[in-house]
């Protein structure tokens, strides 16, 4: 490739050597039970189906589809143990066998991280240095609170709901897995939990870790399945409190689900985020807030920068350079450490992908895409950008959930905050400016529930994660988190 | 001769209460509010849900202006209302009474009202305090998590009580920087009407709180639905309603906040978790760096 002379040779010849991480210590079993009751069992009806690695469309390992039937014995078991071992016992033994799962997930981190990257296609860099560890430290976290929950609620007594079920995405599988089960735990409930049917693997790796913790049977089911099983999960009578991580338009199908019931639920649903950067702004840290934004996890991130707004008169410049930072990002094999994007989840996601970059381009957008290669089989996207899109396009306002940046300008705070807030969503949101004041003016006027200012896509158990409007409600992580796991008696 | 030497009394139009101005219901429909002799009390304005959506364009308009307004002063303008209040407490003696309440339950319904406001004004720059949190995250980042207000919420009032559940639902929702429009009890809306009078004479600015009154079975699901509204709050009312609002409230993931047979003459039916009820929690990341 030529190289223009007054630009960086970012990949000026160089070709990085295959470095991939070791597989040969993995166990991955032909074929899954259910986890119900502290043990796998063949599902009911026996029937099972495939989980693919998308990366190269090879089998992995066959999983139990979990029906009606399976779902009530989940129930009973995780009711059995709310009202057995788990609400008697005393909080300070239940935090700390919270703490043996963190503990064994730290030791087992390396087999969650290749397994996660070949179930789900994320590089194992992230899944390495991400999603593994902030899934132990989440189950460290939340265990500390079981016996100090009293310390929470000041003038309230918090008790524990009963049966939680918990219905999970396909983007973090394990973190998402620890989001929802430690808090549950510590806050002395139940749990039945469905992983996504496309990556189930490292949720049933989490149930052989809570067996071995040696956590009263019952008291963590997990039950692989579809749209189906998590639906029997949602509205069976026994369960007590549902949370759910996934799209908007399933979150308000199990909104009106759960309508006349009494059981309460916590949603995190959709976002398509707003990431503002300013003339004043660092600018080669904002492009590399940019990127981080958008392409971390393939942009299968709910709360991923999906909109950059940037201020008229530095737009050009940040674009080009963020098109030279593209074109040196490596897409392809996630289980090479130098992979900066894996591969698309599953065959329908890209699907969904492509057709929104016909989409953009239809509706008179200019898309750029990097010039990388592509593995031959497997799902993949390469990073790609829309310039010339209005606030109505379609890729501005829907969620794509894919490596697609959409880009406008703006001139004026005030016109930034309007066009960031212009959207039925509100998950996240980015600025970027070195000007102190002018971050608070922004932070506090994006109407969303996770604001990085400077930064983008960090994420930590002590730090509450959930968003405005039709981005859901109730909160994970933190001491926020808490509440969506325990009714408040005066 | 002692009846023509008798003054007549000025009876009042009660009127809804939209955007800080009294207007009719644009329906020009009524319903009798009659005394249980049958006599008639007063004609209350049917209100429609056109009367809901101009409250909803009013209660938006109003709410980044409200929201931005200092702790200080949401605590001072609620202190205000209380003020007003108590000042025309007779009047909503009064009113309570015509409405069928023995003379002192009336005046306890006041005295609490008045208290209540007193009580959320002292909230006004203090539930933030006990709500957020400074988060000790492991990475090199400050990272605080506040409160802020869902936005526009709609207030389904409590039927058997005239003044201290509408007064408690209120405040516990302005407080906090959100708008609402309300909807009265329907045995009881002459303290509503009232009560928006109150509000008009306390500097709370137009369209903060919208009241309206009219038939539940006709509003509630305009309340439930709209899509500009954040959340609903709504008191008792049966199993059916309840599955209607929450059924309507998904088309945009609003709150639903049921609050069933609360006693609100009650100090425990009134505390900083209501507040919280319509609030966000946000939090905002930035790295610690030079």
């Amino acid at each position: 490739m030529a190289i223009p002379e007054n630009k960086l040779a970012f990949d000026g010849g160089w070709d990085y050597a295959p470095a991939p991480e070791s597989t040969d210590h993995i166990v991955v079993k032909k074929r899954y039970g259910l986890f119900i009751n502290g043990d796998f069992r063949a599902p009911e009806k026996g029937r099972y189906f495939d989980t693919l690695n998308p990366a190269n469309e090879e089998k992995l390992s066959r999983v139990a589809m979990a029906s009606q039937a399976d779902v009530d014995k989940a129930v009973k078991a995780a009711r059995k143990a709310y009202t057995g071992p788990w609400s008697r016992m005393k909080a300070k033994e239940r935090g700390k066998y919270i703490f043996r799962i963190a503990r064994m997930i730290q030791e087992r981190a390396r087999e969650f991280a290749v397994i996660e990257s070949l179930d789900g296609g994320k590089p194992i860099r992230e899944s390495r240095d991400v999603d593994v560890p902030l899934a132990a430290a989440h189950f460290f976290y939340y265990a500390g609170w079981a016996d100090k929950l009293e310390y929470a609620f000041p003038g309230r007594k918090a008790k524990a709901l009963g049966v939680a079920g918990q219905v999970i995405p396909w983007n973090f599988p394990l973190l998402m897995a620890s989001w929802k089960i430690a808090p549950a735990l510590a806050c002395g409930n139940t749990v039945v939990l469905k992983p996504a049917e496309t990556t189930p693997l490292t949720a049933l790796k989490l149930a052989e870790v809570i067996a071995d913790a040696g956590l009263p049977d019952g008291v963590v089911n997990i039950v692989t399945g579809a749209g189906d099983t998590g639906a029997a999960i949602v509205t069976h009578p026994g369960v007590d409190k549902v949370a759910f991580t996934g799209s908007t338009n399933v979150g308000r199908i199990i909104q009106k689900a759960l309508a006349g019931t009494n059981k309460k639920y916590t949603l995190e649903l959709g976002g398509k985020a707003a990431n503002i950067i300013f003339a004043d702004a660092a600018i080669d840290q904002a492009v590399e807030g940019i990127v981080n934004g958008i392409f971390f996890n393939q942009g299968h991130v709910c709360c991923a920068g999906s909109r950059l707004l940037v201020q008229e008169s530095v737009a050009d410049e940040v674009i080009e350079k963020l098109k030279d930072r593209m074109e040196t990002l490596i897409v392809g094999d996630p289980l090479d450490k130098n992979t900066d994007i894996g591969a698309i989840n599953s065959h329908m996601q890209l699907e969904k992908i492509e057709s929104y970059l016909k989409i953009g381009q239809s509706e008179g957008g200019e898309m750029h895409q990097s010039s990388c290669s592509v593995p031959k089989s497997g799902y993949w996207c390469r990073p790609t950008i829309f310039t010339g899109v209005s606030q109505s396009s379609r890729v501005v306002q829907e969620e794509i959930f894919g490596p697609v940046l959409a880009i406008q300008t703006f001139r004026t705070y005030d016109e930034a905050l309007t066009k960031a807030n212009n959207t039925p969503y509100g998950l996240s949101g980015g600025v970027w400016t070195d000007k102190g004041s002018k971050i608070f003016k922004m932070t506090q006027g994006i109407r969303a529930g996770v604001i990085w200012a400077n930064t983008f896509n960090k994420f930590d158990p002590t730090s509450p994660f959930g968003g405005y409007k039709e981005s859901g409600m109730g909160r994970e992580g933190g001491l926020h988190g808490l509440g969506a796991y325990v009714k408040l008696e005066a | 001769m002692a009846a023509a030497e008798k003054r007549l009394p000025v009876a009042k139009t009660y009127k809804i209460f939209i955007g800080g101005k009294f207007p009719r219901t644009e329906s020009g429909r009524y319903f009798a509010l009659e005394d249980h002799k049958g006599a008639v009390i007063a004609n209350m304005c049917r209100g429609s849900r056109k009367d809901f959506r101009n409250s909803v364009v009013a209660a938006r308009q109003a709410q980044s202006g409200w929201a931005a307004a200092s702790a200080y002063l949401h605590g001072q303008i609620l202190y205000r209302i209380a003020e007003i209040l108590e000042g025309r407490k007779a009047q909503f003696v009064e009113e309570l009474m015509l409405q069928g309440n023995a003379l002192r339950a009336s005046e306890r319904e006041v005295e609490e009202s008045i208290d209540r406001l007193i009580y959320y004004a002292g909230w006004a720059d203090k539930y933030q305090q006990l709500f957020s949190a400074v988060n000790p995250v492991s990475s090199s980042h400050f990272n605080f998590s506040v409160l802020e207000p869902t936005g526009v919420v709609s207030i389904i009032a409590p039927n058997d009580s005239g003044l201290i559940g509408l007064v408690s639902n209120i405040a516990s929702v302005i407080v906090g920087g959100n708008t609402c429009i309300v909807l009265a009890s329907e045995e009881q809306p002459l303290c509503a009407v009232s009560f928006a009078e109150v509000l008009q004479a306390s500097d709370v600015p137009s369209g903060v709180v919208n009241i309206l009154t009219g038939f539940r079975s006709e509003l509630t699901e305009q309340f439930a639905s709209h899509m500009d509204v954040n959340a609903i709050v709504y008191c008792d009312g049966g199993k059916k309603a309840a599955r209607t609002i929450q059924t309507l409230a998904a088309d945009n993931i609003k709150r639903v906040i049921p609050r069933q047979r609360v006693n609100w003459m009650l100090s425990k039916s009134a505390s900083p978790y209501e507040i919280r009820d319509t609030q966000e929690v946000k939090t905002t990341w930035h790295p610690i760096g030079t």
